[in-house]
């Protein structure tokens, strides 16, 4: 396949999945105000900035985060390159330039989908209003277009690598899920182990899709449990540890590497990082610190990204050759 | 909607002989438009219009910024061909593709039409689309034009000319197979009871095509559809046709040389190329041996192509008979390569580098068209009757200092077909592009583009230009039905839960 397609495919996934996140990330926050005793509005929304890393672009155009603002910001904001609807302007461009190699259903539900935002910024007032009914049309038709590349592209290399884009962005954006709590909770830890924490820890189960598969684990909310189950769960289908498997499967059937084995960069982290946490437990995670873990479980999946782009897309003889 | 008030004004009209009296071929159309509900033609009109915008059948506009993605305006209304017209079209644009190959194999080797006098030397060599790198070439089989694109229209006493050859990269054939798939959800109920002739194969001999021009000794050759990228006007074009071709869709800086191949980099190191159809055009295709700064194409691909390593469709140095007065000579091109008459004629054509022409043209400047020998899509052009004496100023000065650049033809007035305008039916100007392949045999694509100029009384039919477009139809007379054998098949029923259906109960 070629390298310049690879990357593309590989980025179009990311994309989109990139897009369906940061609405949940916003649905999340939405349903921890509504259940938020006070007027603290604009500390709900702040932590929701900060969990993207993009404070600083946030307040060189915002002066206060608001919730109009952040859902500004987050959805509809042209000018920041991770905004919901500049993740589909990509996504789509990177879906024309390899018209040829997705399938038709594919570009039509990607194009489609992207008018739909663009047309729900033309009237955005609804949206501060009541964000629920976009994010939940954006969320569903993010699974929807996994489901169509699953059931109309072949599953040789084109999918592989979609495949490992969308799941290298969900461990990504799950581990930041995490983190909207972690943002949330830090000024005030009387309300740790309160109702309250309750709801909050089911909001951010709500927003990855997890309850019910959480609850048939575990019963009852408690934030370690949450925790474990959104990073160790090797079932579940957008935990950390379920994610960078897939991922890892996917890498090494583009490159025909046995799993066990390495024979680039990319394998080599990817493979390093998986092991490291499927031999790691909740406690010791808590003893680090949960953002602290978060923190460096995102600089790992960048690397690894980094080493992928080498590798694969940026044909590079030396590459090659250091593969063997 | 009615065609009762339809006006076919003092034009040929495409769709009816006379008010109220439809052509051959196009009668059942006709009554089925009459015979929808009130509302219903509109209704599906903008179904077909919302059709093409969720496909992203758009095209970019050059030169005006961000928001350059336009749909392509499409009539819903058939343009119809009858089928006996059509197969004297097909042999004459045979005939002519025939000649106009020898005379690019025979302009970059030995000029023997020029030692004959048949053509002035000069005029090749100053042919902006000559190509002193390709002397010498030999493209496999001889052939150098393995894609056209002619340009026909009518006039207004229904005489069908050629208006242009379009050797180099010509485009549109995409929107025909797009639109024939838009108008078959539109009209089913016309299709099931004409005999229309299908257009869905033309991926199919273009592969077989690239397929036929393949290196020697090649297994199974890869082919790939170099693109100047995505910014590219024709880009949908390109990606549409790689997709249904199955086939690789590369920009230059995918390709390298290597070792005296081309090649593509993939995520598995370099993998060989043996046939591009390239759509760059000749200019930008190698900077080693055409324009040197351009970026889009391939440095050393014309040196491979030389020794015959890759094959490329079309074959660098075709835009030499694409100068207008060129043009002029294909006629007599057919003359002498094949001792033929010309089947379709040439639109009568005065060339300004000739004196008496040149008199006649300045005389004459409000009552022609002017056009300069080497620009396409409907720029660069004085259409006479619509001009200012201002603009007929400048173009007299350009014709006085560079006579060799300009030829002026008599304004034709073009056919007309309806379209749909408000809550009624309004003639419109078209032209024709059928779409020819050339490889092992010569094969052309029953029908192909019709353009139409949607700017009432607008002779111009480009899409950069206010043009729209409409599926055309070669229909063939009334047949015996052979479709009366149905699929007999024995299908063995799906199992359901509780265990019924065929196979569940045989087992049990």
């Amino acid at each position: 396949m070629l390298s310049r397609v690879a990357e593309t495919l590989y980025w179009l996934s990311r994309y989109l999945e990139r897009a369906e996140n940061i609405s949940r990330f916003i649905e999340v926050s939405w349903h921890m105000t509504l259940d938020q005793p006070g007027q603290e509005e604009c500390r709900e929304w702040g932590a929701l900035v900060s969990t993207t890393g993009d404070n600083s672009r946030f307040f060189e155009r915002y002066n206060a985060t608001t919730k109009k603002n952040v859902i500004s910001f987050l959805m509809f904001d042209t000018e920041y390159p991770n905004s919901i609807i500049s993740c589909l302007r990509a996504a789509r461009e990177n879906a024309r330039t390899v018209r040829e190699i997705i399938s038709s259903d594919l570009w039509e539900q990607i194009n489609a989908f992207y008018h739909i935002i663009e047309g729900a910024g033309k009237n955005q007032g609804h949206v501060y209003e009541n964000p629920y009914d976009l994010c939940q049309q954006i969320k569903l038709r993010g699974m929807m277009l996994g489901g169509i590349g699953n059931d109309t592209m072949s599953h040789g290399e084109g999918w592989h690598f979609c495949r490992l884009g969308r799941f290298m962005e969900r461990a990504d954006k799950t581990s930041r899920v995490l983190d909207v709590k972690y943002f949330t909770i830090l000024p005030s830890l009387n309300y740790v182990g309160t109702a309250y924490d309750d709801v909050q820890w089911a909001a951010l189960l709500r927003a990855t899709d997890a309850l019910d598969a959480y609850r048939q684990e575990y019963g009852r909310i408690n934030p370690s449990n949450v925790a474990e189950f959104l990073v160790f769960s090797r079932e579940f289908p957008r935990s950390v540890l379920h994610c960078l498997g897939v991922a890892q499967r996917s890498l090494h059937a583009i490159s025909g590497t046995p799993m066990g084995a390495f024979r680039n960069r990319a394998e080599q982290i990817l493979g390093q990082l998986s092991a490291e946490l499927a031999y790691t437990n909740i406690k010791s995670v808590f003893d680090k610190g949960l953002h602290e873990f978060n923190d460096q479980l995102q600089i790992e999946i960048n690397r690894i990204n980094d080493a992928i782009s080498r590798y694969f897309f940026g044909y590079d003889p030396e590459e090659f050759k250091e593969a063997g | 909607m009615s065609f009762s008030g339809y006006d076919i004004g003092p034009f040929y009209d495409e769709m009816f002989a006379s008010p109220a009296e439809p052509r051959d071929g196009t009668r059942l159309m006709v009554e089925k438009i009459e015979s929808l509900p009130s509302g219903e033609l509109k209704r599906r009109q903008r179904t077909a219009e919302q059709a093409l915008f969720d496909s992203g059948i758009t095209f970019n506009v050059y030169g005006s910024g961000e928001g350059t993605e336009k749909i392509w305006p499409f009539d819903i209304i058939p343009r119809i061909v009858d089928a006996q017209e059509w197969y004297w079209i097909e042999k004459g644009l045979k005939q002519r593709i025939r000649a106009l190959n020898l005379f690019i194999d025979d302009v970059y080797h030995d000029q023997k039409i020029v030692k004959d006098g048949v053509i002035p030397g000069d005029l090749i060599l100053t042919a902006e689309g000559y190509l002193k790198p390709c002397d010498g070439l030999n493209p496999p089989g001889h052939i150098w034009a393995h894609v056209t694109g002619t340009d026909l229209v009518r006039d207004e006493k229904g005489q069908i000319y050629v208006l242009e050859d379009n050797l180099r990269c010509p485009s549109g054939v995409s929107y025909v197979i797009a639109n024939r798939r838009l108008l078959k959800r539109t009209f089913p109920e016309v299709f099931t009871a004409s005999r229309v002739k299908p257009v869905d194969i033309y991926p199919a001999k273009l592969l077989d095509m690239l397929y036929s021009i393949a290196p020697a000794g090649m297994r199974t050759p890869v082919v790939a559809l170099l693109t100047p990228g995505i910014y590219n006007s024709a880009y949908f074009e390109h990606s549409f046709l790689a997709h249904e071709m199955g086939i690789e869709l590369v920009e230059g800086r995918d390709l390298v040389i290597q070792d005296g191949f081309v090649c593509m980099k993939t995520t598995r190191g370099l993998q060989r190329v043996d046939v591009i159809y390239r759509r760059i055009n000749d200019d930008f295709l190698d900077p080693k041996a055409f324009r040197k700064d351009s970026l889009l194409g391939v440095p050393g691909i014309l040196e491979v192509f030389r020794k015959g390593r890759v094959a490329m469709a079309n074959a660098p140095g075709t835009g030499v008979a694409d100068d207008k007065v060129i043009y002029a000579y294909v006629p007599k091109m057919i003359k002498y390569y094949l001792g033929e008459e010309a089947i379709i004629p040439n639109v009568p054509t005065y060339l300004c580098w000739e004196d008496s022409a040149r008199k006649h043209v300045l005389d004459n400047l409000d009552s022609l068209v002017v056009k300069a020998a080497n620009e396409s899509g409907g720029y660069g052009m004085l259409i006479g009757p619509v001009s200012t004496a201002s603009e007929r100023d400048v173009f007299a000065e350009k014709i006085k200092s560079k006579p060799r650049n300009f030829i002026a033809q008599p304004a034709l007035g073009l056919s007309r077909s309806p379209v749909i305008i408000g809550d009624g039916f309004e003639g419109r100007h078209v032209d024709l592009r059928p779409f020819i392949l050339y490889g092992e045999d010569i094969w052309v694509l029953p029908g192909g583009l019709t353009r139409v100029a949607l700017r009432k009384g607008s002779l111009v039919v480009n899409s950069s230009q206010g043009g729209g477009s409409k599926d055309t139809w070669v229909v063939d007379g009334p047949e015996e039905d052979s479709d009366t054998e149905r699929d007999a098949t024995l299908m063995t029923q799906s199992q359901t839960q509780d265990g019924s259906g065929e196979y569940a109960e045989q087992s049990c």
